[in-house]
């Protein structure tokens, strides 16, 4: 500190900065501002002392106060059932197909619902509910096993053919891959098509019909329309759960379709079962 | 040369009396403003039944904006921006044209500091008195004297945060539960919050706020050039100041000088700097040391222009940071020029690029063309700009609405018969009084059929009085129309008001299977 720069002008020492030929002046503080840091450094000390602040190995410590953003998130979710509770429980008691959108409990449904379906259902179905190939799409009006709330809850409670809960809605196709030849594959493919693609060969179509009278009309019906009992798909419609062109008809057929959903009645709770089958049903498709 | 001091004592202020005209301006800018600030919350403006009648409110609880006719709903917050945006450059074009101008007379800190050093001018007495009593030991006087300030502070800080909490509820139901200690506790907290820092800032850090907390300052000197009016002192018409004489102080630094190159020796005869030179002295000639030392300017020294300082400045020194340009100095310093019969205006409203023409005898611009020049124009644009934007942003709103959002996750659903769907959630804003039925439709050029959720096959949507319903929009094109197997098809959305007629639109697109 030997060489102080002083500026000629005012006689106050410079703090020998210099920017474009402007230097700073050394000049004191105002006392109060001086003061006011002293008082934030001293409200530092005891905010660490009071709340959770320095890190450590593992954790942080826990400040005098016991406060922990944890604790408040519990502290939240406990108050937020509290304030539910009511709502809640005339969700256990009421008949779900009777919720009318625009109820409070119709509201309280979906957005619940809602919450449930991304953190659960969202995995396979998507988070629009828009599904993928294999995942039904949960917007459409196509229904595997029946699109009213009764019938969503149900497949929501118990799943589909899973081995866990034996209520779970169950049916199986045979793999015709043994069952019938090369050509009559190809036949009943051109048949399937034909029922809702405007270009087929009408020639092997008609061989196809008959093929497709005896093998595949006892699940999926004299006119292709599906059954709901059994969750058979509806040919004729534009809806396919795994592609409607004739090489993924034709792997459908020869090796058939499993689609597993498990039971989230054995993982959620009744409310949340309820909640979810609302909101599905909510999305535009429900019946 | 020693350490400067780590901080700095705050040097006591005590102003005095002035009278002239820039004092009364200020007086009666200080009496609008507060009359504004205190009696607006209780104007009155009827609304009708279940809106409040209050002409300007701001209703946090239900997210209204009451400003007389005017109603603002959340969405509409960009008039809010655009009249912050309106004020920023208005600001910006005062301070152009004329300095900090908004600093001396309108700012809140500024009026109430007034306020503040009125009162305490009653109480304490003028200048001399303050700084007697500020000197004096602890007496029963002192505190009497203190006491009494304080309390008188305090009030007004109280009156000062009590009138702000009525900005945003009803006042008048709001006075009685104030009152009646019934009001919420966050008017408490907001009034004693306003109360504390009125009552500091206003009366213990005065200047400081302006000088140290307040950065508006720093940020003026980049919206000032020298073409902009500020206070000036006319240095080559006051200097050299004396009373009669050459000032002391440079009658000693002159004595200094001579003695100096009087030490120095013979031969080594050393330039000394005359003191305050009078440059009205050096016109067409060179600089007359002699009568230059014994001539004087029109200055007299008689310090009225600082004692009257609010900022404690010494205008004397040239443009400040510190100055606020509230003109006292000039009132002051007119009014002792009357006194000795010189003209006035040794302080002033001035510009700076006058300066080279009023020291060689010439008349300075006339005000305009300091005014009009391309930054106050370019802002004066801006400015109006936005406001006519505002305006017509105001005169097309209409009392009913509706936003669009289109669901895009997915963004189409094909269903079983093959038709494309797309849905949209739509928030139909009723801002009257009354229930309304809101009538949806929609147009486009392809065929498109429109369904409501929840209202079987109808599309009316009644709307609650003053409300925002959501309702859930499906719209449908069949397999083999252009719409479904087209990529963007455009739509838009109509609600018309079936009790009026009034009609209102939005513009959207419609999804096909690409
Ligand atoms: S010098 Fe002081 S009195 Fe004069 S205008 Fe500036 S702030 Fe006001
Ligand atoms: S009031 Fe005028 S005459 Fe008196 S000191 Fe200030 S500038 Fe000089």
């Amino acid at each position: 500190m030997s060489d102080k720069k002083v500026d000629q002008e005012t006689g106050v020492e410079t703090t020998g900065h210099s920017w474009d030929g402007i230097e700073e002046l050394n000049n004191p503080l105002p006392r109060w501002w001086l003061w006011t840091l002293y008082a934030t450094i001293i409200w530092g000390v005891g905010y660490t002392i009071a709340y959770p602040a320095w890190p450590m190995i593992s954790g942080a410590t826990a400040g005098v106060l016991g406060y922990s953003t944890r604790g408040e998130v519990v502290q939240d979710i406990i108050d937020h059932d509290a304030k539910n509770s009511a709502l809640v429980a005339d969700l256990l008691e009421t008949d779900i197909a009777t919720l009318a959108p625009g109820d409070d409990l119709h509201r309280y449904a979906v957005a619940r619902g809602g919450s449930v379906f991304r953190a659960q259902c969202s995995q396979c179905h998507g988070s629009g509910a828009a599904g993928a190939k294999g995942y039904p799409n949960l917007l459409d009006d196509a229904w595997l096993w029946g699109g009213d709330v009764e019938n969503i809850a149900y497949s929501v409670r118990h799943g589909i053919r899973n081995l866990t809960d034996l209520d779970a809605r169950y049916s199986e196709m045979p793999a015709f891959d043994e069952l019938l030849e090369d050509a009559e594959i190809d036949a009943v493919v051109e048949y399937v098509v034909s029922l809702s693609a405007p270009e087929f060969d009408a020639d092997i179509a008609a061989e196809g019909a008959v093929i497709y009278a005896d093998n595949c009309s006892a699940c999926h019906g004299e006119n292709a329309m599906g059954d709901r009992e059994l969750g058979a798909p509806n040919l004729s419609d534009a809806i396919w759960l795994y592609g409607g062109d004739r090489a993924t008809l034709e792997t459908t057929v020869r090796q058939a379709r499993f689609g597993v959903m498990p039971a989230w009645g054995q993982r959620l709770s009744e409310e949340d079962v309820r909640a979810v089958s609302v909101y599905v049903h909510s999305l535009g498709g429900g019946e | 040369m020693t350490n400067p001091s780590l901080y700095a004592p705050r040097e006591p202020i005590f102003p005095r009396r002035v009278s002239g005209f820039f004092r009364r301006l200020k007086w009666w800018i200080m009496g609008v403003t507060l009359a504004i600030y205190y009696l607006t919350p209780f104007i009155r403006w009827d609304r009708g039944p279940n809106l409040p009648d209050q002409a300007v409110l701001i209703d946090l609880a239900s997210r209204r904006f009451y400003f007389f006719w005017i109603e603002i709903w959340p969405h509409e917050f960009y008039f809010v921006a655009g009249l912050l945006i309106m004020a920023g450059l208005g600001l910006f074009l005062f301070t152009s044209a004329l300095g900090r101008v908004w600093c001396g007379y309108t700012c809140p800190q500024t009026v109430w500091t007034d306020l503040f050093i009125l009162v305490e001018r009653w109480i304490e007495g003028d200048r001399n008195a303050r700084v007697r009593l500020h000197h004096a030991p602890w007496s029963f006087r002192k505190w009497r004297l203190r006491l009494t300030k304080w309390v008188v502070w305090l009030l007004i800080a109280v009156a000062t945060g009590g009138a702000w909490v009525f900005y945003f509820t009803d006042a008048p139901q709001l006075a009685r539960d104030l009152v009646s200690l019934n009001a919420a506790p966050v008017a408490y907290i907001t009034i004693a919050i306003l109360t504390l820092t009125t009552f500091v800032f206003g009366g213990f850090m005065r200047e400081q706020v302006c000088i140290y907390m307040c950065p508006w300052p720093r940020i003026q000197a980049a919206m000032m050039d020298p073409d902009t009016i500020t206070v000036a002192y006319r240095e080559w018409r006051g200097e050299p100041r004396g009373k009669g004489n050459v000032r002391k102080r440079d009658r000693v630094a002159a004595e200094q000088a001579a003695k100096e190159a009087q030490a120095a020796g013979p031969g080594q005869a050393r330039y000394a700097p005359t003191p305050y030179p009078n440059p009205k002295l050096q016109i067409g000639g060179a600089p007359q040391a002699e009568a230059a030392t014994n001539e004087h300017g029109d200055c007299i020294d008689c310090m009225a222009c600082v004692n009257v300082c609010p900022m404690g400045i010494d205008i004397r020194d040239g443009q400040q940071m510190e100055c606020i340009t509230c003109a006292l100095c000039i009132d002051a310093c007119d009014d002792v020029m009357d006194k000795i019969g010189k003209p006035r205006g040794l302080i002033d409203y001035m510009a700076l690029s006058d300066e080279p023409a009023e020291r060689a005898g010439g008349a300075p611009k006339p005000i305009w063309r300091h005014v009009l020049r391309p930054r106050t124009i370019v802002y004066t644009a801006l400015w109006s700009c936005i406001g006519l934007a505002l305006l017509y942003g105001l005169f097309i709103r209409s009392d009913i609405e509706l936003t669009v959002s289109p669901q895009r996750n997915p963004t189409y659903v094909v269903q079983s018969d093959g038709s494309i769907r797309n849905i949209y959630d739509i928030r139909l804003r009723n801002k009257q009084g009354e229930a309304r039925q809101f009538h949806l439709s929609l147009t486009s050029d392809a065929l498109l059929r429109i369904e409501l959720e929840g209202r079987q096959g109808q599309l009316n949507v009644p709307v609650p009085a003053d409300t925002t319903v959501l309702q859930r929009v499906y719209v449908t094109a069949r397999p083999q129309d252009a719409a479904a197997t087209a990529d963007r098809t455009d739509l838009r959305f109509w609600v018309e008001d079936l009790t009026t007629g009034d009609r209102a639109g939005r513009a959207t697109t419609f999804n096909g299977r690409e």
